[in-house]
């Protein structure tokens, strides 16, 4: 069961701020889906291995080479940019 | 035995930059922006926008692969790449891709020399992962009013090396970065002069109170600063009777001090799962091939040079401490009397050099081999080869040029001996001091006469003449010799 | 408007190109459908032209195709139909982007889609819900509703999908349409914006297979961009044959089970009988691990969402509110950027993957994936394709599932374990309930699309269900 205490935890570790409405109304949606995936308790996975790739790839690699056709020039890595200063990005103050 | 007072127990996680890689670890964006603008070596991917994709730099892989085994770290069968997720401006996605569970390598040590002589520590493991950008803040990170953002160098291929908890101070600590950086420089892999080309965050606790983790130290120095800072700090926290707690700090370079970043999110869940946009490496058969290509490292060559070239301990060290010298070194070596050229490396050009913070490529070999072969034949003196030193960094030119426009070709018998009389008459107060009893006015007179002989007399007999000389004045008791 | 690429082509070259943009747009300014977020217009007509007066030539020159607005554009705006990226433009393309121009095809626009292409119905947009052709008052389905939405309402011809756990093949069903989702690895994803990386391909939509294969034939190939691209190159039009004999059929009962409707299984059985009666062969086959698709899907889909969303900070690109401190301000981006079900399904995500409950959500439903994948490597043993529903149902009402967000997850049981797998899979139109289309699902094995073209082609050219377009239309 999560708890809108809970919410508001999970909320802060995703960086999205809930509004109190919010917490009361997501509490009693997400926990029927939590209580559905609960059904996978009942699953014998002894032994089995995760897939985190549907394909046996590995060493998949690119050579050391500049590429010339890919980059950005200050402009255009600015250009959706909400806001900047002298060619950087400008967030707000960090504390 | 080394008595650790405080029970201080120094960890370290550094991470290095691949800056000699010609691209970044997961796009095609080049390695050389230091000199560049904010945000004009960037790209979808190291910008992190929306849709593009990370592929992997395998020359970065092979970089990594060399480190570890110059670490002594074992490579791994399989390795993978991992999310972690966190927020901070300079990560462009909200997430860092490095690794966790399978690491490139681990379980390695690197010797250093140790409070008590030599220390072992551990390396835990030396992993991939990428660089975030570079924040700029308006005075200090807790009062600036904005953050600014550049992220060139988001994305620049690192390998994190963090080591087991087993530095005892402050000092070892540094002499383990010291250490470090030579054992990579060796590799080729990376250049330390770069800014940013070394980051170390380092985790300290002691006896009595958790640990506490420094962030954003750039230097050796800095690192060592802020060590005996936070000691200071957590022993004043227990001697008030306070407890030392959990948390990361942020060292202030420029006030040399560290200061507390704690907020919510110190709560750290980073939430790690494989990045789903990379598939495995399976590379630990490249090991035995990439150990072939290892160059020797830097305690071997030590001990190297003491036996092929019969210098001392201290020489050697110094001399491998940097891949530079120590290839400066061994070319002059090979053409001149081993012995003299590491005296002259060691102890007279690196300090001149440092003094200048000028590296051994602004000193040709060339003329340290005419140097020492001026000084074995006693055409120059001491002084005189100092002084050709000096000039050569300062205007240049080369060592014949020098001593024929300066006159130092070393002169002897007579003329010594008339400067000699010279000084003696001319600096009748430094005689009368003397003969008072006051040894350090033999040190004027010395100077006299070489100044008399433009430096080209050999100090030490001039010494020796004015002391036979000045016998001859009724001088009890004798003075000691210096 | 025109049925095929064929027939288009035949318009362009008696008229113009230009003229055939022009009339789609106008078409699509006209409509009540809602499928498009954005319609580029000038350019569109500029490019028409450019190809008429230089003769330029490609597989689908001055053909107009709409694209998902999850797919990266270069200088299009591309919003996920998310407010959080109302005013972002892409400085670049995505492959399939630079696929399509390179073939000469006209990106017309962008068409609409659940946020973030979280839904099954596209009725989560912050640009307002897609409305279904065949009946406007029902969901197109979704995520890629506006792609499917637009092919058969005639505002496009060609489209282009994303699909993580249906989201082309429920579209396509619901709308009466052909949709692929291609085996993982064929298409590069280099461009898409991410849902879930693990699970999702891009997919071509078209009135027949035959369109959906030739556009499949422009888009598919390897890019060293996408790590997860593999190096096939095959010409997927020459599998188009009208011939089933021999063709072994897996029927999995599980897809057949309680909740599915008694039309759609009627309409599904009989489809299976005419491939019987041209020559194929059908057996049922067990797939056990199917009732645990759909919680292992949504896990995995919400735990890579919620790392995937995180770069939606504010900083580089998108929304950005009053300035407080960073942290602060970074949340009240997202607060005010994503809509209701992107937050539940970042929740989810995040609390998936937290401390203390990832073993028990992440990695099991993982390791039930390994075991949803080894049912299909086992029949597939047997068996050249697999015949299921593609929906249990045929489109519901707009409103109707869109406060319970089980039973909207629900609907995608039939779908979500062909991207488990990462098989590829085909919709096509096999029957109407009560003047609603029902889609076919026909899946294969990796890399093996030619098998599911074919079965999917022949269907087609012996039966007429395709053909039928919503009144109107
Ligand atoms: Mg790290
Ligand atoms: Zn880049």
């Amino acid at each position: 069961m999560i708890t809108s205490k809970d919410l508001e935890h999970i909320g802060w570790l995703a960086r999205l701020e809930l509004s109190e409405e919010e917490k009361e109304e997501y509490a009693p949606k997400l926990n029927p889906v939590l209580d559905y995936f609960s059904e996978l308790d009942e699953v014998d996975t002894e032994g089995v291995e995760p897939t985190y790739h549907v394909l046996a790839l590995s060493n998949v690699f690119r050579e050391d080479e500049v590429n010339t056709k890919c980059p950005l020039d200050q402009d255009e890595a600015l250009s959706n940019a909400p806001n900047s200063q002298d060619g950087f990005f400008k967030a707000p103050r960090m504390m | 035995m080394y008595y650790n007072p405080d029970g201080v127990m120094i960890g370290l996680e550094v991470h290095v930059q691949l800056n000699k890689l010609k691209t970044k670890v997961f796009c095609g964006c080049a390695t050389d922006y230091h000199n560049d603008p904010p945000n004009s070596h960037v790209c979808p991917v190291c910008l992190g926008l929306p849709g593009a994709l990370p592929v992997i730099n395998k020359k970065a892989v092979e970089a990594a692969i060399k480190i570890g085994l110059a670490l002594n770290c074992k490579v791994e069968e399989h390795t993978q790449f991992y999310r972690k997720n966190y927020y901070y401006p300079d990560l462009p996605k909200g997430f860092q891709i490095t690794q966790y569970d399978f690491p490139i390598s681990s379980g390695g040590y690197v010797m250093i020399e140790g409070e008590d002589g030599e220390h072992r520590v551990g390396i835990t493991r030396a992993h991939m992962e990428e660089d975030p950008g570079r924040l700029v803040h308006e005075g200090t990170i807790d009062r600036s009013k904005y953050t600014l953002i550049d992220y060139n160098r988001s994305g620049m291929a690192l390998i994190e090396i963090v080591s087991e908890p087993d530095m005892r101070s402050p000092k070892e600590a540094r002499r383990y970065l010291d250490k470090l950086r030579n054992i990579i420089e060796y590799l080729d892999v990376f250049d330390g002069n770069l800014e940013g080309a070394l980051r170390v965050d380092a985790n300290i606790s002691i006896m009595g109170g958790q640990r506490a983790e420094i962030k954003n130290i750039s230097s050796h120095k800095g690192a060592e600063r802020a060590l005996l800072y936070e000691i200071v700090r957590q022993k004043n926290v227990l001697r008030r009777g306070g407890v030392v707690v959990q948390e990361t700090r942020h060292f202030d370079e420029a006030r040399e001090i560290t200061l507390s970043m704690r907020t919510k999110e110190e709560a750290h869940d980073y939430r790690y799962f494989p990045e789903p946009d990379l598939v495995p490496l399976k590379i630990s058969g490249w090991a035995p091939a990439i150990k072939e290509t290892l160059p020797e490292l830097p305690d071997a060559r030590k001990m190297r040079f003491v036996e092929q070239y019969g210098i001392t301990d201290d020489h050697a060290k110094a001399l491998t401490s940097e891949l530079k010298l120590a290839i400066f070194y061994e070319d002059v070596a090979r053409k001149a009397d081993p012995k003299t050229a590491a005296v002259w490396i060691c102890d007279v050009l690196k300090g001149e050099l440092n003094y200048r913070d000028l590296t051994i490529d602004a000193f040709k070999k060339e003329h340290m081999l005419s140097l020492i072969g001026l000084l074995v034949s006693k055409k120059i003196t001491e002084d005189g080869a100092v002084d050709i030193i000096r000039t050569l960094l300062d205007m240049g030119g080369s060592p014949d040029e020098i001593v024929a426009e300066k006159g130092l070709l070393k002169v002897e018998g007579d003329i010594v001996s008339t400067a000699v009389e010279e000084a003696i008459k001319e600096n009748p107060q430094a005689v009368a001091d003397y003969e008072a009893g006051k040894v350090k006015a033999l040190n004027s007179l010395v100077g006299a006469v070489m100044k008399k002989t433009k430096g080209r007399a050999d100090a030490r007999t001039a010494r020796e003449i004015l002391l036979d000389r000045l016998k001859g004045y009724n001088f009890y008791p004798p003075p000691e010799r210096e | 408007m025109w049925a095929s690429i064929n027939e288009l082509k035949e318009s362009i070259h008696a008229d113009s190109s230009e003229e055939i943009v022009a009339q789609y747009l106008d078409r699509i300014s006209k409509s009540k459908l809602n499928a498009f977020i954005y319609t580029v217009g000038e350019s569109a007509l500029s490019r028409a032209k450019e190809i008429d007066t230089n003769d330029i030539d490609g597989p689908l020159a001055g053909i107009p195709v709409a694209i998902k607005d999850n797919i990266s554009t270069y200088g299009i705006q591309t919003t996920c139909a998310s407010n959080i990226l109302k005013s972002y433009i892409p400085p670049y393309d995505a492959h399939v982007i630079e696929r399509l121009k390179e073939a000469g095809a006209i990106i017309i626009g962008k068409t609409n889609m659940d946020e973030f292409a979280m839904g099954s119905s596209t009725e989560t947009s912050f640009y307002g819900a897609t409305k279904n052709p065949w009946n406007m008052d029902r969901v197109p389905g979704g995520s890629s509703g506006g792609s499917a939405a637009a092919v058969a309402g005639g505002e496009a011809l060609l489209a282009l999908g994303s699909d993580t756990g249906g989201s082309v093949r429920c579209p396509a069903s619901f709308c009466g349409v052909v949709g692929l989702k291609p085996t993982y690895g064929v298409i590069s994803r280099y461009g898409l914006i991410a849902y879930a990386n693990s699970l999702e391909q891009i997919g071509p939509f078209a009135t027949s297979v035959r369109d959906v294969a030739a556009l499949f034939d422009v888009v598919a190939g390897y890019d060293p961009r996408d790590s997860t691209s593999v190096d096939k190159e095959v010409n997927y039009s020459s599998a188009l044959m009208n011939d089933v004999r021999g063709l072994k059929i897996g029927v999995p009962e599980e897809y057949f089970e309680e909740g599915t409707d008694e039309k759609v299984e009627k309409a599904v059985r009989d489809a299976i009988h005419t491939l019987e009666d041209l020559g194929a062969n059908w057996k049922k086959v067990a797939m056990p691990h199917t009732k645990y698709a759909l919680s292992a899907y949504y896990i995995i889909a919400m735990s890579e969402a919620s790392s995937n969303l995180a770069r939606f900070d504010g900083m580089r690109y998108g929304l950005r509110t009053e300035d407080k401190d960073w942290h602060t301000t970074f949340s009240q981006v997202r607060a005010a950027g994503f809509g209701d079900e992107v937050k539940r399904r970042i929740l989810l995500g995040t609390y998936a993957l937290s401390a203390g409950y990832h073993d028990k959500y992440y990695l099991k439903a993982l390791k039930v994936r390994t075991l949803i994948k080894q049912d299909f490597e086992r029949v597939f043993k047997d068996v050249d394709v697999l015949i299921t529903p593609t929906m249990p149902y045929p489109a519901f009402k707009l409103g109707e599932k869109i406060d319970d967000p089980l039973s909207l997850y629900l609907a995608d049981v039939d779908t979500v374990p062909i991207n488990l797998a990462g098989v590829p899979s085909i919709s096509v139109p096999c029957g109407f309930s009560d003047g609603l289309p029902i889609g076919m699902q026909i899946i294969g094995k990796h890399f093996d699309e030619a098998a599911i073209l074919r079965t999917a082609h022949t269907f087609e050219e012996n039966t007429n269900f395709h053909c039928k377009r919503p009144e109107g239309y």
